[in-house]
């Protein structure tokens, strides 16, 4: 079994796995991180979205080993301490979320989306979740959540 | 997934030394782990290229672009100095796709749906391997089907730079891959339509390239009659209907150059 | 008590912080000490005889642990998945359903169908080892189409049920419904095809079964929408465990929409293994079995005729549905067009006469059951379209047509001739503000703006009535539900004065955590963050029917009311001895205990405090302040609105963009608007769906589910859904205590027939759901 290494949430992190463990077991059977999902299996839904090396991506769609020395960012390593971070606040503040699983996912998705963009409106944040499907919401307050995490970390 | 063994090498040659009918390459691995998941393929072992930096990168060189087969669809999109191709790239899949999946394991592929064949086509892009030089007009032989010989592998795509070009997409709106996708470029070898989602294998349109050769308008396009004959049916769209996509987009990618 | 956490409030949600940060905890995210994974052998067959099975190799493979089949269940006695609704046909002989084993036995009905049980050390070597079991199946001929399944030449899927038929149900008086139509001016008639759906809540189906060999308990962990009904029926009908015996907890539940209300084989399967294997089994559906094993929806095919007098009157409806039930009968699977359906065909109008026949037909499909909406959709669908078909005939406008036909504000309690009593409503208000929000008077110039760009706009109403708050028991009952329909709630006080609330409903996204203690906290004085809402556990709540068709504030909230009551009873008793006063003269307000005239007073916390220190208190009052109150509703709920949309077609691609969306809908009294509104945005979403993206295809040659991933059922995503203007009118309910009717499946319930009439508004023609781009191409350019 190949030993992979890699940063998850800023702490190093090691473990014998085989090469065809996912990286969503990986951080959830491993790690015991479970607040990223598995929606789907054809790589559609965005519930396990998380960041590597600063880019979002779908856990469900890589190999743990294919992170072999990444920097990795879930959903626990957010927030910074308990201070959660604008777009965690922002999903309560405008009930962006219902049953919460695609939430994680979605946030992930839309950190990404906000660190990546300039003037983001209904239209591009709409196009920017392409990859994320909820059932519950609607999308409307998810968007509305998104336009104003933007506001707020621009400032 | 069934089990297989994993190499990450460092050289081409490495990779080379390494592939035989039971590796496979993984590039993006965007389409390839879904394969695998779904136990539709079972490899004795996957040879990983992302170590290899030499494969990675968008370097505009004169009238051309060339692209390393690893680089990212975003990077494309981000980078890529002939604008339909930078839109193209940036049409693919979802942001999360695009952030991992690569122009090599694409064209690699090639799913009758995917969008970088019809950029690869349409802009008359050469593939590059570690053996040899490829032109688009050879490379996509057939459904899922390449000119690619066992052992070879795409180092990159050079793309001349067209004087114009427009991509329009027809999403299927599950998979958002395409129904159909269209090309339409003024390169230096004329203009050339380059079709994808419509039939088993990208294709160039003749009857329009010449029809846009003599007048590149959308009227020009009017009176061809795009046959719906080989074009693929399935639960999303007809074969009839693909054709009128076709016609349809090919028109709005004239009107997207001619502003 | 009006303050920034009561009834009315839009509080931020209590529950979110435990999602936001990845701390919500699914059944996917619990593991067992000692846990084995279970993966289930499906059949690949539509319909097939299962002439072996050898698990030999299988059972040999790398960490198996054990494979079961359905002869072992049916060894341990273990009794088949029921249906807990009987109907009662034309003729008056009880519905037909089939014995359904939870693993199959003899024959497999369905691409899907659960033929084994693989457990295993890990899920890889479950999923090995599953590969290694063989089955010798012998294909048997299938059908797939309600209409082909009753057609008198259709493969036999049941040896028992002859023509495949498990009921021909009516509703109505058809001699006065033909009367009506044979002498009407004008008849309207269609065809019309509810498009079946496969509901996709994001967390797929799980199960984690747990044995405890030292006190003989099953613990189930289950998505379930009504963890108590689990245990009830896997109890008294699957002979699981005795229910003192089997405690069954729904945590964290990412959506249901009616999907997990029901009892399916997986979770049967798991808790009857654990105990028998004695190891803890979790099992989690990939979405590829969600797809091909979760209950699905709608599909049914109707022919209906609506007969019209000169002014556009409604004189007379006649209704002739049939309904896919799928394979097997699941457990409310014939309540749904029937009781759900043919009662919800008057619409908002007055009608004088309505008849309705339902034909339920097998298919080797999944099983179809409830779907967010179940039944009203697909009433609403047939309802809406046909007086929208009407008024284009008659060359009525649409609005108007409606509106001669309302039922007028001072006509209630208003009996419908399907046997609904609407308790209260004001259509015409809900239809003039939304007329007004969509600027409906300047349709046609922006029509003419749309058409000079090569675009056809359409617009679309629909005026939907649902029946929620499900539902009076003895109603019920006398129609065949297997179970009384009440709620019930438990409000605890600590003795330092927060309150836990166990309700018998659950949350799975609708937000009772907040939305529930803001009614304590309004009703009681407790501020909200002293309020805890535990549900989904039958080991803490004493019971409860769970969270479906709209019923969880009309129904579980008015048990937290009752309950709240004798809190408030109890508690004037003791400010009254306390106060030295008589209890005639305590008055309670907000959790504030005065005697009347003076200012001498206690709070609640007070009382509670003194309740479990009793030094100084009545003879005659036990101490502890914990009040249970079971409620049983007088009727159901009558939520409607008028929702209005617009859109604009390509006609050279047929791709519909859906410019405005414009939703009025009356839900009585509100607790909480941020939560009202997220319901009516979700349920929109899904009836936008149904009607322009989501369809679930078999293979009608091969039997094969066509539409088996997110690859070929389109979801709508953010990019195919426009902003959502959402208004409410209040017209209290009259017979539930917070004068509340539901909210949960009115967007579902309206959207489809609104969205279906703006386009084929804009098309001029008719077509059925999903308005695909292909469709509606073939529609724009006559083809």
């Amino acid at each position: 079994m190949p030993t992979v290494s890699m940063t998850v949430n800023g702490k190093q992190v090691s473990a014998d796995v085989s090469s065809n463990t996912l990286l969503v077991t990986f951080i959830r059977e491993n790690l015991r991180l479970t607040g990223t999902h598995v929606g789907c299996d054809t790589s559609q839904c965005g519930a396990c979205v998380v960041h590597v090396n600063g880019n979002s991506a779908k856990s469900c769609t890589m190999l743990a080993v294919q992170a072999e020395g990444a920097e990795i960012t879930t959903i626990e390593g957010l927030a910074k301490g308990n201070d959660l971070h604008p777009m965690q606040k922002s999903f309560q503040e405008n009930h962006g979320l219902q049953c919460g699983f695609c939430t994680t996912g979605m946030i992930m998705s839309a950190v990404d989306l906000v660190n990546k963009s300039d003037d983001l409106d209904d239209t591009s944040i709409r196009e920017g979740l392409e990859g994320n499907i909820c059932r519950c919401t609607g999308y409307q307050n998810i968007v509305k959540s998104i336009q104003a995490a933007a506001k707020e970390m621009e400032a | 997934m069934y089990e297989f063994d994993y190499k990450r090498p460092g050289t081409i040659d490495e990779v080379a030394g390494l592939l035989n009918d039971d590796t496979v390459l993984l590039a993006g691995g965007q389409t390839l782990i879904p394969t695998l998941k779904q136990r539709l393929a079972q490899p004795e072992t996957l040879v990983d290229l992302s170590a290899i930096e030499s494969l990675r990168g968008v370097c505009p060189d004169g009238d051309q672009l060339a692209i390393g087969a690893m680089t990212t669809h975003a990077e494309v999109a981000n980078k890529a100095t002939i604008p339909a191709l930078a839109s193209l790239a940036g049409g693919i899949g979802d942001a999360q796709v695009r952030n991992r999946g690569t122009i090599g394991g694409s064209i690699a592929n090639n799913d009758p749906a995917a969008d970088y064949p019809a950029a690869v086509v349409g802009l008359n892009a050469v593939v590059n391997t570690n053996r040899r030089t490829i032109a688009a007009d050879d490379f996509f032989t057939d459904l899922f089907e390449t000119a690619l010989e066992e052992g070879e592998i795409i180092t990159n795509v050079t793309f001349p730079k067209p004087e114009a070009a427009a991509y329009i997409k027809f999403d299927n709106p599950a998979s958002r891959y395409a129904i159909v996708g269209v090309m339409v470029a003024k390169t230096s070898a004329g203009i050339r339509v380059a079709v994808t989602g419509a039939g088993p294998c990208v294709f160039r349109q003749a009857e329009m390239e010449a029809a846009l050769s003599a007048s590149f308008t959308p009227q020009a396009l009017e009176n061809i009659a795009v046959s719906a004959d080989g074009l693929n049916s399935d639960i999303h769209a007809s074969a009839e209907y693909r054709a009128n996509l076709i016609k349809v987009l090919a028109k709005r990618a004239v009107v997207q150059i001619n502003g | 008590m009006t303050n920034e956490t009561g009834i009315g409030a839009s509080v931020r949600r209590k529950e979110d912080k435990r999602f936001i940060i990845g701390k919500g905890r699914y059944l996917d995210d619990i593991t067992k000490p000692g846990q084995t994974y279970g993966y289930f052998v499906r059949s690949p067959y539509a319909h097939a005889k299962i002439n072996s099975i050898d698990t030999s190799e299988a059972l040999n493979a790398s960490g198996v642990v054990d494979i079961l089949t359905g002869p072992d269940m049916e060894a341990d006695g273990i009794g088949p998945i029921i249906c807990g609704w009987g109907i009662t046909s034309k003729d008056g002989t009880p519905h037909k359903a089939p014995a359904h084993p939870a693993l199959a036995v003899s024959h497999v009905k369905y691409v899907g169908h659960q033929v084994a049980l693989v457990v295993a050390e890990t899920l890889q070597e479950a999923k090995d080892a599953a590969e290694l079991v063989e089955i010798d199946y012998e294909e048997l001929p299938h059908v797939i189409e309600v209409g082909d399944a009753l057609a008198s030449d259709a493969p036999q899927i049941h040896d028992d049920i002859p023509g495949n038929l498990s009921f021909d149900w009516e509703i109505g008086d058809r001699a006065a419904a033909e009367q009506a139509i044979a002498s009407a001016h004008h008849v309207t008639r269609m065809d019309l095809r509810n498009n079946r759906l496969i509901p996709n809540a994001m967390e797929p189906r799980a199960a984690l079964g747990e044995y405890d060999a030292g006190t003989d308990e099953i613990t189930l962990y289950t998505t379930s929408q009504n963890p108590h009904v689990h245990r009830l029926v896997l109890s008294a009908f699957n002979a699981v465990a005795p229910e003192h015996k089997l405690r069954v907890i729904a945590p964290d539940v990412g959506g249901g929409f009616g999907s997990k209300i029901f009892i399916y084989s997986e979770e049967t399967v798991c808790a009857w293994a654990t105990k028998k294997l004695n190891r803890p089994i979790k099992w989690t559906a990939e979405r590829s079995e969600s797809f091909l094993s979760d209950a699905h929806g709608r599909d049914h095919e109707t022919h209906a005729e609506m007969a019209f007098d000169a002014d556009g009157k409604i004189l007379g409806f006649k209704v002739s549905t049939k309904a896919n039930v799928g394979c097997y009968l699941s457990t409310f699977a014939s309540a749904v067009p029937t009781y759900l359906y043919g009662t919800l065909l008057n619409g908002q109008y007055t009608m004088p006469a309505i008849y309705c026949e339902v034909q339920a037909g097998f298919t080797n499909t999944a099983p179809v059951d409830a779907y967010r909406g179940a039944g009203r959709p697909e009433a609403t669908y047939v309802v809406e379209r046909m007086i929208e078909v009407g008024a284009r005939e008659m060359g009525i406008d649409p609005g108007e047509i409606r509106k001669r036909n309302f039922i007028p504000p001072d006509a209630y309690p208003y009996e419908t001739p399907v046997i609904m009593a609407y308790d209260s409503g004001n259509y015409a208000l809900a239809m003039d503000k939304a007329q007004a929000a969509i600027d409906y008077s300047g349709f046609e110039a922006r029509k003419a703006e749309s058409a000079q760009r090569g675009k056809l706009r359409g617009i679309g109403y629909s005026a939907f009535i649902e029946a929620c708050g499900i539902a009076p028991s003895a109603a019920v009952g006398s129609l065949g539900a297997g179970v009384g329909l009440w709620e019930s709630a438990q409000v605890r006080f600590n003795p330092t004065g927060s309150v836990t609330v166990f309700t018998g409903s659950h949350s799975h996204g609708q937000g009772h955590e907040t939305t529930f203690a803001q009614i304590v906290s309004d009703q009681l004085g407790v501020p909200i963050d002293q309020v805890e809402i535990s549900h989904g556990d039958t080991g803490k709540v004493p019971f409860g029917m769970g969270t479906y068709g709209s019923r969880s504030l009309a129904v579980g909230g008015s048990a937290i009311m009752k309950a709240i009551d004798k809190v408030v009873e109890k508690s004037k008793k003791i400010a009254a001895h306390t106060l030295e006063a008589s209890v005639e003269d305590i008055e309670h307000s907000g959790g504030v205990f005065s005697v009347a005239g003076t200012d001498k007073k206690m709070t609640m916390a007070e009382i509670a405090f003194s309740a479990y220190v009793p030094h100084n208190y009545p003879a005659d009052v036990e101490p502890g302040m914990d009040e249970t109150a079971f409620y049983d509703p007088l009727n159901f709920t009558f939520p409607a609105g008028t929702h209005i949309a617009e859109v604009e077609i390509d006609p050279e691609t047929g791709t519909t963009e859906i410019l405005d969306w414009v939703a009025v809908d009356d839900f009585g009294n509100v607790i909480n608007p941020m939560i009202v509104e997220g319901q009516v945005h979700g349920g929109l979403a899904q009836g936008i769906g149904q009607a322009l993206l989501e369809n679930c295809v078999y293979d009608k040659e091969s039997g094969q589910l066509l539409t088996g991933s997110y690859m070929d059922y389109c979801m709508p995503r953010a990019d195919d859904l426009p902003t959502f203007r959402v208004e409410t009118i209040n017209t209290p309910c009259t017979t539930n205590p917070l004068g509340v009717k539901g909210c949960g499946e009115a967007g579902a319930i309206s959207a489809p027939a609104a969205l279906m009439n703006a386009i084929t508004n804009a098309l001029g023609k008719e077509i059925d759901m999903p308005a695909t781009p292909e469709k509606v191409w073939r529609a724009a350019q006559g083809l």
